[in-house]
């Protein structure tokens, strides 16, 4: 199996589904990322990196409740994978150590 | 709020069906938010992000869309729609028996028409050959069709007006000549014709041996296919030589295809070059412009038009017989000189007294509409079959409906049951077409065949299958599947009043074109008896007709006499100047006692012996016959009835006719000695042409009187020993009068068996149809039949009732039929002179056979209905 691997906005994202534990669906991922950066970003990016990390294995989903908001549509719900899980582990890691590797210079 | 419509339904239409919901519902909860600052503002948001999701992740496939499962529901709807005509095989034979037949006669018919209009398509040059003609006025009337010209006119168009012209070629008459061509070991009586320098060529002869320059060699002949064969077998023919009527030596130099039989130069069997004939037969470079006798074809020059080259040509004659002495009458006349181009040649050349006659055209688009009508006839059947069965059919649609059939889905369903029907019939009636064409072939006297090899034909098949199965499935796929689901399943459904009346519109449609098409026939019959009675003023029976066709006729003319004598088979031998079933000879030039001065008379001529009156038994009026014995018969004539009537002269016996003519060598005074009933000898169609009989000019027919008594059959081979004792070389070749004048019948006759046999295929197929309905009708009704049976309704009650419907639909089809039937035949009849008068009883009758017909049809269903047992009927459910 090719090496997995995970685009920033993607990190982003998978992220917050991990932190919004069960209640990660499109919207709130959205307003939560837009809220943290403080900028704005289109829904449509947010759809792409949800549908990739389903492909890859590390998000998977299922359907909630109608709710009159939504014009009928039902809400789609995402919660991280094992795989995903570790993905984030490996990668905070690498950073970490990474981070760490940094001398500790005074940049004042 | 809503999301602004247009972006959500291009959203919905391109995007993913599993990612809609997701999407569509996020989108939506955003543009909420978004909406309740400015919705303007979030409209906006809302378009352009769906536009971010119009690319290939969420696009949804577009393969196969929609037609994903519509090949198998295709091949189901084939399937139910055999099993459909499988279980109910009796209606699907009357359905498949009716639509074949009606194919089968609009496929003939079609053929028929193409091989009309196809005429001399086979040559090649078809758009750019022509024929001279002429046209002239006289009394403010403008008269053309002329189609024989004179010599010095082909000499003209040959120097003068050549540079219009590709190639000029002259004929010697239409329908050749014929002659007696030999070898050393064979003699055979064939049809020839001496043609034009370039003539092969023009006509694009198909050449089997040598080329089109084949009669540039003087003694040349080209012999046609089949003659060469008859002649030389397989054997290459060229160089061999030949004799034409035992004296020209002739040196075979071509050999062509046979011409098919829709050209102009079909039964020609051998060409000879023009320049023999103006060598062998001088006397023709010496005619002058008085007299017609030729025929001229052309083909324009590659740079000019049909038009230029006609222009350029119409006062040819004119111009030349300006300073003509001999012609200075005829300036009056203005004659102009016309081509008529090929196209134009089969339909458009018949002229009756200079004007055109649309007749055979007409001929061609009558026959085409009754092809048309009989197919339309077969497709009402099975319109009316199918919606009549359709209360059948009711809780099916229901039952697919509530599955989840669209409409659209229902109305293929029913089309391609209408297809696979016309399909099957298609294939029946190129079976029936195929074998019934020799016979149609026969009646029509055609030679067509089925083109199977050409795509043409299999295009228009399909077109044609494509056309009928629309037609014929329309109805039924647009009115079953409108049917709503819930009344046909909860046993509501009830077709109502009104839904009948289409198909009794359509009856009754069927009944008055089957109705009209037997008065037709009827009629076309009554006017062919009627003219066939007509009196012809002469016995027919038992008269033979030898054309001489050479001197040795002359020559031997007493050994032949007293030999034919000697057999007891014959009582009278005379001669005449032309046939007896046609006046070959028009002359002017007549003046008598009394006459208008600016009447230009014109007479039929005939040159007979003495003893001809008593050959062909004509009869008297008043004076008496010819006579050998009397010297002055020499200029003695003798009128016919129409000639009398013609002259306006009282006491006609003993009168002079002084006869001016230059083309027969005459100027002199004629006695007349008797006047007889007018004999019919051309079209018995038309009144008879004044005629004048004499004896003087030269005789080219023998005729012959059989002995009362002595059958023809036993006769023939005791005359034909003489021939052939007495003039070995010349094959006996004879014609019966009765036989040529029959002959003069088979245009009409061939119209009569036509029009009988679509007459009686649309009243058999109407009749099929019927058959059907009144079947359905009577299996609907069962169960209030049993009622009515039970309550004591008797046999002929039920059938007065289930009979009563029809009866009055084909009453009112009369009542459409009759007078647009008397409008037809009134129309028809006034093409001919000499004709019936419509008789009230054969539109009675007509009507009469037509409620018969349909009250044997119906009262076979309505009788078999009445006779059932009611506790059968009733018993079930």
């Amino acid at each position: 199996m090719k090496a997995q691997s995970l685009g920033e906005f993607e990190e982003l994202v998978l992220l917050m589904v991990a932190a919004l534990h069960d209640e990660a669906y499109g919207v709130s991922i959205l307003e939560n990322l837009e809220d943290k950066q403080g900028k704005k970003i289109n829904i449509s990016a947010v759809h792409v990196a949800l549908k990739r990390l389903e492909d890859k294995g590390f998000v998977k989903s299922r359907f909630g409740g109608i709710t009159e908001d939504r014009g009928g549509r039902r809400k789609k719900f995402y919660v991280i994978t094992a795989l995903g899980k570790r993905m984030l582990d490996s990668q905070y890691d690498l950073r970490t150590s990474l981070y760490r590797q940094i001398p500790k210079i005074s940049f004042t | 709020m809503q999301p602004p419509r247009r972006p959500l339904a291009f959203l919905r239409w391109f995007c993913r069906e599993d990612y809609l919901e997701e999407i569509e519902g996020d989108l939506t909860e955003v543009f909420r938010k978004n909406s309740l600052t400015s919705l303007r503002k979030a409209n906006w948001i809302f378009a352009l992000t769906v536009l971010r999701y119009f690319r290939p992740e969420f696009i949804k496939s577009f393969r196969n869309y929609g037609s994903s499962n519509s090949l198998p529901m295709l091949k189901s709807y084939f399937i139910i729609a055999f099993r459909n005509l499988v279980k109910n095989y009796g209606y699907s034979f009357i359905n498949i028996a009716g639509l074949a037949s009606g194919m089968a006669v609009a496929i003939l018919v079609g053929l028929w028409v193409y091989d009309e209009l196809s005429f001399n398509r086979y040559f090649r040059n078809y758009n750019d050959i022509a024929q001279v003609s002429k046209g002239f006025h006289y009394q403010d009337k403008y008269y053309q069709g002329q189609k024989y010209i004179q010599y010095p006119l082909i000499v003209e168009m040959q120097t003068t007006y050549r540079e219009n012209f590709k190639h000029v070629v002259p004929i010697s008459g239409p329908g050749g000549f014929d002659a007696i061509l030999s070898t050393e070991e064979k003699k055979l009586n064939k049809t020839g014709m001496y043609i034009g320098e370039g003539g092969p060529e023009m006509f694009s002869f198909s050449m089997v041996y040598g080329n089109w320059s084949a009669l540039n060699e003087l003694n040349g002949v080209m012999l046609s296919a089949s003659t060469a064969k008859a002649f030389f077998g397989d054997t290459d023919p060229l160089g061999k030589p030949m004799k034409i009527n035992n004296s020209t030596e002739l040196i075979v130099t071509g050999v062509f295809e046979d011409f098919p039989k829709n050209t102009a130069l079909y039964g020609l069997q051998f060409f000879q070059s023009w320049t023999f004939y103006e060598k062998d037969a001088s006397y023709i470079t010496r005619q002058g412009w008085d007299n017609h006798f030729l025929f001229l074809y052309v083909q324009i020059a590659e740079k000019k038009t049909m038009e230029e080259a006609g222009a350029a040509i119409r006062k040819a004659q004119m111009k030349a017989i300006a300073n003509l002495d001999y012609m200075k009458d005829e300036l009056q006349y203005d004659y102009d000189i016309l081509l008529q181009p090929m196209k134009d040649w089969h339909l458009y050349s018949n002229y009756k007294e200079g004007q055109l006659m649309t007749g055979p055209v007409q001929l061609v688009w009558f026959i085409g509409a009754i092809g048309v009508f009989v197919l339309i006839l077969a497709c009402i059947n099975f319109m009316n079959l199918s919606t009549a069965r359709s209360e059948k059919r009711a809780k099916e649609v229901g039952i697919r409906k509530t599955i989840g059939s669209v409409r659209r889905q229902l109305i293929t369903q029913f089309f391609s049951e209408s297809f696979l029907v016309v399909i099957l019939a298609f294939i029946c009636s190129l079976l029936v077409v195929y074998i019934a064409l020799p016979s149609f072939n026969h009646l029509s006297g055609k030679e067509i065949a089925l083109p199977l090899a050409q795509p043409l034909f299999w295009i228009a098949a399909a077109a044609f299958i494509f056309i009928t199965g629309f037609l014929a499935g329309s109805y039924p796929a647009l009115y079953l599947s409108s049917f709503k689901p819930v009344s046909v399943l909860k046993g509501t459904f009830r077709a109502g009043r009104l839904s009948s009346l289409p198909r009794q519109v359509l009856v009754v449609i069927q009944f008055s074109v089957s109705v009209i098409l037997i008065i037709c026939t009827t009629v076309i019959y009554q006017q062919l008896e009627f003219v066939k009675d007509r009196p012809v003023g002469y016995d027919r029976e038992g008269l033979i007709v030898i054309r001489k066709r050479s001197g040795e006729f002359d020559a031997k003319a007493d050994v032949i006499r007293a030999e034919l004598k000697k057999t007891g088979a014959v009582t009278h031998i005379s001669e005449s100047g032309g046939s007896l079933t046609g006046t070959w000879s028009h002359n002017g030039g007549f003046n008598w006692e009394g006459k208008d001065p600016s009447f230009e008379a014109s007479f039929a001529t005939l040159n007979v012996s003495a003893d001809f009156g008593h050959t062909v038994g004509w009869q008297f009026i008043e004076g008496r016959d010819f006579s050998d014995e009397i010297a002055s018969d020499s200029a003695a004539v003798i009128l016919n009835k129409a000639a009398v009537d013609y002259m306006n002269i009282d006491k006609p016996v003993g009168k002079t006719i002084r006869w001016t003519n230059r083309a027969w060598n005459v100027d002199q005074d004629f006695h007349v000695v008797g006047v007889i009933n007018d004999m019919v000898m051309n079209s018995p169609f038309e009144p008879v042409k004044p005629a004048i009989y004499l004896t003087y000019g030269y005789e080219r027919v023998l005729l012959l009187r059989i002995a009362p008594g002595v059958a023809a059959a036993d006769a023939l081979p005791k005359i034909e020993e003489v021939f052939m004792k007495v003039i070995p070389d010349i094959p006996f070749d004879y014609k019966f009068a009765d036989q040529e004048f029959a002959a003069k019948f088979a245009n009409e006759e061939r119209i009569g068996k036509l029009a009988a046999v679509f007459a009686s295929l649309a009243i058999l197929i109407s009749c099929l149809g019927l058959f059907g309905l009144a079947s359905y009708v009577a299996e609907q009704r069962t169960k209030e039949i049993g009622i009515r049976k039970v309550l004591g309704a008797s046999v002929s009650n039920l059938w007065r009732m289930l009979s009563q419907q029809f009866i009055i639909l084909v009453i009112i089809s009369c009542c459409i039929a009759v007078p647009l039937a008397y409008y037809i035949l009134t129309t028809w009849l006034k093409n001919y002179e000499y004709h019936t008068e419509l008789s009230w009883w054969a539109f009675a009758g007509a009507a009469a056979g037509a409620v018969a017909i349909t009250l044997l049809t119906v009262s076979f269903q309505a009788v078999k209905a009445a006779m059932l047992n009611p506790v059968r009927s009733l018993r079930s459910e």
